[in-house]
């Protein structure tokens, strides 16, 4: 099987968008580069919360705040939220078809939504128990890297409904093209992202 | 009523304005303080209006806004970045002067305040690092490397102009802190727990993390333009390995911002948590650790300082082998040099901190990396000799100062070397020692080579050469008040002497601090210097044009065109075949072509994105500061309705017409064909008119 | 904007990337499955089962930056793959050292707070 030749790597709108494929070698590669910034941000953080680990000063750790059911429907929520927007890049790439486009976005986005609904009531119930920023390290490193994800999903969700709004307007030109393509790539980015957290933050916590 | 008041101006009040505490309290020392501080704010604010006055008197605000504050040419927006660099440099420059008074005087005393000196040398730091050498190389890099590599433009202008907007707002927040005190005293690192809330409550903290975040932000914006021009944006046949070694360094620097700042965004967003929301990152209670930040800010610090030097390392290239005559010697090994650099950059960050308290073969080990930096230094330090060596060397400015830089900076390098071995460093460790390195790296490094880089690209950017008189002597006044400086410095460190002191009780350290103030005498004479020599130059512009755009017989391709420039830079993108690709057409004979067709040219259109970000950024900064929460929310909605609406615009580009790019191009054709050459000899003479002669009998290489 | 009809060979690209999505998807459900299980109803012992947790993170990324970002190894598709890397290399040393020199410093100064 060939796999589609493009002008610049990964995720790419391919031969049927000349126009637009041309505009996205640059955007594109940059908004890579910015990724990765952004990629050193998270690393950090996460460097910053095992060295927090063992910082609970006499307060609630992660056995007594963390629930692992709740943990697992918003990984599974993030990862079918990145396969549907696999499904509408599909859409965009060869059927330049609207009106898929816009359905699976708009399942994105809900899954979006509902991932952030989540997570704040997660935070709502750790508050409850005691678990707040201000109650210790390990809990303040806690709320630097976790919600710090959540802020990027909610970025992510906002600049999603800005493109829906310009594709009612424009329909599928190249501003909008270009923006999926970015979007698509943070998209998957903090699926990534929200690996490590579940895996290092709740898994790892919960052992 | 007043607590509307409270919400309106949060906790800023009357004892915010620099001459309050002396009101308050008549000793002659809060009087002395007083008055120079209501000086430094009066400065500001006289120069704040005599600014806006000058600009509405010449009716010059619609020029200003549409050909300026809105344009997204990176040549207007390099030159704005280096003219907040100037004028942050002027400050930084004067604050130093006064720190250099009172050591000199500062034997049992002195005439400055514990907190006004610590605000002195918390506000030097920072604006040398982030509002003086920063933009100055963000500026040049802006101007020339998309010149270098024939390009028209950055790959993103708009973010380009969002990333003046960003450190111009910063710049603009550290200079109201003059006017709304105070400033932090916690020094350019900022190290917690002292400037945790508990133990510095008042705004001057806050002032410096948002400053230092909007400069942050800006840079690793900056580096993403970089790169990706860089990457993608070459002109055919211009390899990575035909790049002008300034492009070289501009890559490594955009690399390093991009990879190397987001450990201070992060550091100082933390303490900005622990500051506002009550997290416990770096307190002393409830499990902070005050070692992760120092930890995270030197991640950022170590490759911030390359950031510094590698632009001075390019623009030195240049100079040595332009003024030599040669190709530059060794380019290879030059490129892998600064390569190296940049990842090793990465690895040393530790030698900061040898005394935290980890093991001995921690420290060994980030020692031993910190050393293996020295090598390609070196073998930098020997290209650039040899590519002077039996080259026909013009003892121009920029040369003058790359010549005090390579003396220096070897001698700063060696001291760099001393400090890199744990069990010294133990003994030197925030002494005036490390003062005296670093600035023995940073001023013959980055300023000179900044310097020397505007000395080099001035006629280019703006059509006329600078005044050489006033300039040489700008160069020796720096050299050698640089000298007299930092030199005792190192004695003083020796001696024992702690950095940030204010006054000491040693009779010992006296000769030293008051032959370190004399050295500042020579500074203020050299600052002074390059004013002269900037008003001289523009007073008697029209004797030193160089409208044919090559007065130094240049050889990479950002000579070939005139000056200044056009806003497209080339009227049709050049070919490139060789390494220094201009020298190679002036060799071959075949500069100044007309070329057979011309094309429509798309450039970008004006963006106001820039102006709107400076102005939320720093509105935003200000109510944080301030705690004016309104102020912060009116600014970030407008911020982010800015930028998604931004999102909606679909017109952002313009044509030029061929038949414009035509006429332009072809008149200048006609004055290249009527100005006679000039020979290298004669360059800095009034017969200089920008077009080089080719050298008799083959002197180039 | 009316729906296009495919030339063959599109439709098969469009198959492939189809499925490519669909084989992403599974394998990281059964990434993500695998140590959630394990956590949760499993009896290893607590460092198996750090290892286990972190080699199916690390595979899971890898599947993710194959199948949904489309990094592949192929020739023309190098310099985001170079950019990655490095960015790997980078995070490795900024963050390996964090916790080396921190870890180092507790050992050191501070023992009761290690994890």
């Amino acid at each position: 099987m060939t796999t589609p030749t493009s002008r610049y790597p990964g995720l790419n709108l391919g031969k049927g968008h000349a126009e637009a494929d041309n505009a996205c070698e640059e955007l594109v590669f940059g908004f890579w580069v910015f990724m990765m910034s952004d990629l050193i941000l998270f690393g950090l953080l996460f460097g910053i919360y095992v060295t927090m680990l063992g910082a609970t000063a006499g307060g609630p750790g992660p056995h007594e705040l963390f629930e692992m059911k709740s943990a697992f429907i918003e990984t599974m929520l993030l990862l079918t939220s990145s396969f549907t927007f696999g499904m509408a890049s599909l859409a965009l790439k060869y059927r330049h078809d609207k009106g898929r486009l816009v359905a699976w976005l708009v399942v994105t986005l809900l899954l979006g939504l509902a991932f952030i609904a989540l997570e704040l009531h997660d935070f709502s119930s750790m508050a409850s128990k005691g678990g707040v920023p201000s109650r210790s390290g390990f809990l303040s490193a806690f709320f630097g890297l976790v919600p710090l994800h959540g802020l990027h999903v909610t970025v992510a969700c906002l600049w999603l409904v800005a493109l829906l709004a310009q594709i009612a307007i424009y329909g599928l030109d190249k501003g909008v093209k270009t923006g999926l393509i970015r979007l698509g790539i943070l998209w998957h980015f903090l699926d990534i992202v929200w690996i490590g957290i579940f895996s290092l933050v709740y898994l790892g916590g919960l052992t | 009523m007043s607590h509307f008041l409270d919400m309106l101006f949060g906790r800023l009040g009357w004892d915010a304005l620099p001459f309050w505490t002396m009101l308050q309290d008549h000793s002659t020392l809060s009087i002395i303080n007083g008055v120079i501080a209501t000086a430094a704010a009066s400065m500001v604010v006289i120069g704040a209006l005599v600014t806006f006055g000058l600009i509405t008197w010449f009716g010059k605000w619609r020029l200003l806004w549409s050909d300026w504050l809105t344009s997204v040419d990176h040549k207007k927006i390099g030159i704005m970045f280096i003219v907040i660099s100037v004028v942050m440099l002027a400050r930084a420059v004067i604050e130093a002067s006064f720190m250099r008074a009172q050591q000199a005087v500062g034997l049992d005393g002195g005439f400055l305040t514990v907190d006004h000196f610590g605000q002195f040398f918390t506000t030097h730091g920072t604006i040398m690092v982030f509002f003086m050498a920063m933009p100055f190389l963000t500026g040049l890099i802006n101007y020339v490397m998309p010149l270098q590599i024939g390009a028209r433009d950055l790959s993103f202008p708009v973010m380009n102009s969002i990333s003046l907007g960003l450190t111009a707002a910063g710049a603009a927040i550290v200079m109201i802190s003059l006017m709304f005190a105070p400033f932090s005293t916690g020094g350019w690192s900022g190290y917690p727990p002292f400037t945790e809330l508990a133990y510095s409550p008042d705004a001057g903290v806050d002032y410096w993390i948002w400053a230092v975040t909007l400069s942050t932000l800006s840079s690793t914006l900056s580096g993403i333009n970089f790169a990706v021009t860089i990457y993608k944006k070459r002109s055919p046949g211009m390899h990575l390995f035909r790049m002008p070694l300034f492009c070289w360094v501009s890559l490594c620097t955009a690399i390093l911002m991009i990879f190397g700042m987001p450990p201070l965004t992060v550091a100082t967003a933390l303490l900005a948590l622990d500051r506002y929301l009550d997290f416990h990152f770096f307190t002393t209670d409830l499990g902070g650790n005050m070692m992760n930040y120092v930890n995270l800010f030197w991640a950022f610090g170590h490759p911030e300082v390359y950031i510094l030097i590698l632009p001075a390392f390019g623009t030195f290239s240049e100079v040595f082998s332009t003024f030599s005559g040669k190709r530059l010697y060794g380019y290879n090994t030059l490129v892998i040099a600064t390569m190296a650099i940049a990842v090793l950059s990465f690895t040393v960050w530790l030698h900061h901190f040898f005394t935290m308290g980890q093991s001995a073969h921690v420290n060994a080990a980030f020692g031993i990396a910190t050393m293996l930096i020295g090598i390609p230094t070196g073998v930098k330090v020997y290209d650039w000799m040899l590519t002077m060596y039996r080259g026909r060397i013009r003892m121009s400015v920029p040369l003058v100062y790359a010549l005090g830089f390579i003396v220096l900076f070897v001698l700063g390098g060696l001291t760099g070397i001393v400090l890199a071995n744990p069990s010294v460093d133990y003994q030197v460790h925030n002494s005036l020692f490390l003062v005296a390195h670093f600035h023995n790296m940073l001023i013959p490094g980055t300023l000179f080579g900044m310097l020397a880089g505007t000395n080099f690209w001035f006629p280019k950017a703006f059509g006329f050469r600078l005044d050489e008189r006033w300039g040489y002597r700008a160069a020796y006044s720096w050299i050698i008040g640089f000298m007299l400086a930092f030199f005792p410095l190192y004695a003083l460190g020796l001696l024992g002497m702690p950095r940030r002191t204010v006054t000491f009780f040693e009779p010992a350290y006296l000769p030293w601090t008051i032959a370190a103030g004399c050295g500042v005498i020579f500074i203020l004479f050299g600052g002074f210097s390059l004013c002269v020599q900037l008003w001289r130059s523009i007073r008697e512009r029209h004797l030193n044009r160089v409208p044919v755009g090559d007065p130094w017989d240049g050889r990479s391709l950002e000579w070939s065109i005139s000056a200044p420039p056009p806003e497209y830079n080339y009227p049709v993108i050049p070919q490139i075949y060789s390494r220094d690709a201009f020298m190679r057409e002036k060799d071959e004979g075949t500069p100044y072509q007309r070329p057979d067709r011309y094309q429509d040219i798309e450039m970008p259109a004006n963006s106001a994105m820039g102006v709107v970000i400076a102005a939320t950024g720093f509105l935003m900064a200000f109510g944080l500061t301030w705690y004016m929460w309104w102020l912060v929310i009116a600014s970030g909605v407008v911020a982010l309705v800015a930028i998604i609406l931004r999102g909606f615009v679909r017109n952002t580009s313009r044509i030029i017409s061929a038949r414009e790019v035509q006429e332009t191009h072809e008149r200048w054709l006609d004055i290249v064909n009527h100005t006679p050459g000039v020979s290298r000899a004669q360059e800095q003479t009034t017969a200089n008119r920008g077009r080089a002669l080719p050298p008799i009998n083959g002197a180039s290489q | 904007m009316t729906k296009r009809t495919l030339s063959a060979e599109q439709e098969n690209e469009r198959q492939y990337e189809l499925r490519t999505y669909i084989l992403g998807y599974g394998l990281a459900l059964i990434l993500t499955l695998i140590p959630f299980a394990l956590a949760a109803w499993g009896s290893l012992s607590r460092m198996t089962l750090w290892w286990v947790i972190g080699a199916c993170a690390l595979v899971q990324i890898v599947v993710h930056f194959r199948f949904f970002l489309h990094v592949t190894l192929a020739k023309n598709k190098r310099e985001d793959l170079q950019l990655i890397l490095f960015t790997a290399l980078i995070l490795i040393i900024m963050v390996g050292g964090t916790l080396w020199i921190m870890f180092n410093l507790y050992s050191r100064m501070m023992p009761s707070i290690m994890p």
